[in-house]
């Protein structure tokens, strides 16, 4: 398939592969910000192809991962209510809340249902308009486009039985509370392609050149995150702290500019409690003006929910890069993607989950796999 | 009143409705109706002598040797997909279980639990498929049940199917016969049952209409067993898809499996789903594909065999067993490194991005 095959290429990632031992002199700890990338890394095993300098630290962007416990509370309570038609995407089905998922809402009666885009939520507000449709607007900057365009399009069709449950976060501010943690080990970032879809690269130059820390901007195949890895090592080498884009095909410096603007019209940058992470400053997004009536939290009254999260998760520091999974003295023991502590053992994105899914065994089967690796 | 006055004076009792469009909760209690159902709609589409002898069960006369008996239920929504229905997958699906065993299936049962309201045209259409899947798979329809339950307590119509086959050979085909060395032969592309189902299920509309590969397996295992291939295991790859059957099969014969990527077709729409929706085609429901271990100097020409069957037609070899790591299948990628192939924690959900 075009655009996909060209990609996964063994010769073109072997190459690339050679080309990032050739210049690799020092030890370098990259992050890759997205999940997206993390799933890729892991299930293609591309840390394999890397010489033993590279370390990937697995980043904070998967949004199933980052949102926190007391919104999913928040929708669970909401989801529960006789009059409502809960929407979600799929991954935030299984995600633990205090007291159970979306799932065991949905066995208990409630009316989940998954949907592949927001505007499918709309619609059904439009059929149903004794029904209160709920969208769990979750996600970066790749998503919220389309959930600011349903809110602008309820608003303009004038569809009253729709509301969003906002949990959208961005990454820039992130990056600079990685960079800004006494205990950060992240000399470089591969930055979300998809998000630099929407967004461009230019907020990026000013963290570059404060944190002296290369970016770059990177996409999702195993061909791609191998040459954004070489693109960061080039720059670490060289003393280099340059925001390059590697997702070109893409990717342009100043990003969907209708999209930005729609998101400017609908939401508002505020403070967002990160799940494992806290509150981080101007880190997300919420309804302004005229589009807070589609708020769900005001219109059903949990807005001043609060809740504490579990202890023994150690999500936080994985999504900061600061352990790896299987540090978690609960990684696959207590905590299996069957009955997960934290939302990095549920989302595919998550880094717990993925090292769940694809290294459980690297123990029991790295002497075959070492012998028939590279052969 | 006034238009009927000049009309002879008549006294009519109101009689049941006996032919309605709907299914109601009379065709599920015994009487006239149910029969009247039976009579109309299933006994003629499966017509056999063992069925229209209206027994409680058929007899059926068989030589001596060794039975296979399955049975599976099927709740399949939407009812219709591109390709097939919920009758093609109850024949298909049953008749496939018997093929594992390297069984001739012979006889299905056919239990219908019917929601009042299920328009008759709607148990028509799905009679029907059942009839022609039953006669394309050589399967007679022979005994069955039919049950209606109240509106809302049921999801239009399920079925449920047992089947019996015959064994003509010694083998043991299992997972524990499978041995170190085996071939691990693939019937066909995977992935497009999962991706039918849910295109329609969801909505998904692709400029492809992507179709199920729902279809009856006994004729090409029935062709090497009879060619002599030494078939060790068989498995058809249904919910859980090929990566699921391969664990189960390599937790079962305490094996490695190994597998490459590259051998492993996956058609370009079915393909591009997958990329949209963040699925992962190995781990997507098929309905006609299954997988063979042969001895490895055997699967040259159990590839041959497999290929001239329409259902077989692109049978490759995708891999071969090894003693280590124990119970364990690694995929090689694509990219040439490899990574180990675990169970999914429940059905594949698409990503948010």
């Amino acid at each position: 398939m075009k655009f996909v095959d060209e990609y996964r290429d063994q010769a073109k990632a072997e190459a690339m592969a050679q080309s990032i031992a050739r210049i690799t002199t020092k030890p370098w700890s990259i992050m890759e910000v997205c999940g997206g990338q993390t799933h890729s890394i892991v299930k293609y095993g591309i840390d394999e192809l890397l010489p033993k300098e590279i370390t990937l630290l697995h980043g904070p962007g998967c949004p199933v991962c980052v949102t926190p416990l007391e919104l999913i509370d928040k929708a669970l309570q909401i989801a529960a209510r006789p009059e409502v038609i809960f929407c979600s995407f799929g991954d935030m089905l299984r995600v633990p809340g205090s007291g159970g998922d979306l799932f065991s809402v949905k066995a208990k009666g409630a009316d989940v249902r998954i949907v592949y885009s927001p505007l499918d939520a709309l619609k059904l507000a439009r059929d149903n308009p004794g029904r209160q449709i709920v969208f769990f607007a979750v996600g970066f900057e790749t998503t919220a486009p389309a959930n600011a365009m349903a809110v602008f399009q309820a608003h303009a069709q004038k569809i009253p039985n729709f509301s969003v449950l906002v949990s959208h976060v961005l990454v820039p501010p992130a990056i600079e509370a990685i960079l800004s943690a006494p205990d950060n080990r992240t000399q470089g970032f591969l930055a979300a392609g998809h998000v630099c879809t929407v967004m461009g690269f230019e907020e990026y130059l000013p963290l570059a050149k404060r944190f002296h820390v290369p970016i770059v901007v990177t996409g999702f195949e195993p061909v791609d995150i191998l040459q954004g890895i070489l693109l960061c090592v080039e720059q670490l080498e060289q003393g280099r702290a340059e925001v390059t884009n590697q997702y070109a095909r893409s990717v342009q410096r100043e990003g969907n500019r209708p999209a930005q603007a729609l998101m400017a019209k609908v939401f508002r940058v505020v403070a967002r409690k990160w799940r494992g992470v806290g509150e981080i400053p101007n880190s997300g997004f919420a309804l302004q003006g005229e589009f807070t009536a589609y708020d769900a939290e005001a219109r059903f009254g949990v807005a001043g929910y609060h809740v504490d999260e579990d202890s023994e998760c150690i999500a936080g520091q994985v999504l900061r890069g600061v352990k790896k999974p299987q540090e978690c003295p609960a990684f696959g023991k207590r905590c299996t993607p069957d009955r997960p502590l934290g939302a990095t053992m549920v989302s595919s994105e998550g880094a717990c989950a993925a090292y769940y899914q694809y290294r459980r065994h690297q123990q029991t089967s790295q002497t075959s796999l070492a012998a028939g690796k590279r052969s | 009143m006034a238009d009927n006055c000049d009309a002879p004076f008549t006294l009519n009792c109101p009689v049941p409705i006996s032919h309605q469009d709907f299914v109601t909760l009379a065709h599920g209690g015994g009487g006239r109706m149910m029969h009247a159902l039976l009579d109309r709609v299933v006994i003629p589409a499966f017509g056999n002598q063992p069925l229209e002898s209206r027994h409680d069960g058929a007899v059926m006369n068989i030589d001596k040797g060794r039975l296979a008996f399955t049975t599976d239920s099927y709740v399949v929504h939407p009812l219709f997909f591109p390709g097939g229905d919920i009758g093609t997958l109850a024949v298909t699906g049953t008749v496939n279980d018997l093929a594992m065993c390297g069984a001739r299936p012979l006889w299905l049962s056919a239990g219908f639990i019917l929601e009042e309201g299920l328009p008759i045209a709607t148990l028509e259409r799905v009679v029907a498929s059942m009839a022609r899947t039953a006669k394309a798979a050589k399967v007679n329809i022979v005994t069955g049940d039919t049950k209606v339950v109240d509106r809302g307590k049921g999801d239009g119509l399920f079925v449920n199917t047992a089947g019996i086959g015959i064994v003509e050979h010694n083998l043991v085909i299992a997972p524990t016969s499978v041995r170190p060395g085996d071939a691990i032969l693939l019937s066909g592309d995977v992935g497009r049952h999962g991706v039918a189902i849910m295109a329609v299920r969801e909505g998904l509309q692709f400029e492809t209409t992507i179709e199920t590969d729902c279809a009856p397996l006994a004729d090409p295992v029935l062709a090497l067993l009879a060619a002599g291939i030494e078939v060790h295991c068989l498995r058809d790859l249904t919910r859980g898809g090929l990566a699921t059957t391969l664990i189960e099969i390599a937790e079962s014969s305490r094996l490695h499996l190994g597998i490459s990527e590259r051998g492993i077709a996956v058609e370009e729409n079915v393909c591009g789903a997958c990329e949209i929706l963040g699925l992962d085609p190995l781990y997507l429901a098929n309905e006609g594909r299954f997988v063979t271990f042969v001895p490895a100097a055997q699967a040259d020409r159990a590839l041959q065999i497999l290929r001239a069957h329409p259902v077989s037609a692109t049978a490759t070899r995708i891999g071969a067993v090894s003693e280590s790591p124990a119970a364990l299948v690694t995929l090689q990628s694509r990219i040439g490194t490899k990574r180990i192939l675990d169970m999914h924690s429940g059905e594949q959900l698409p990503r948010i991005c």
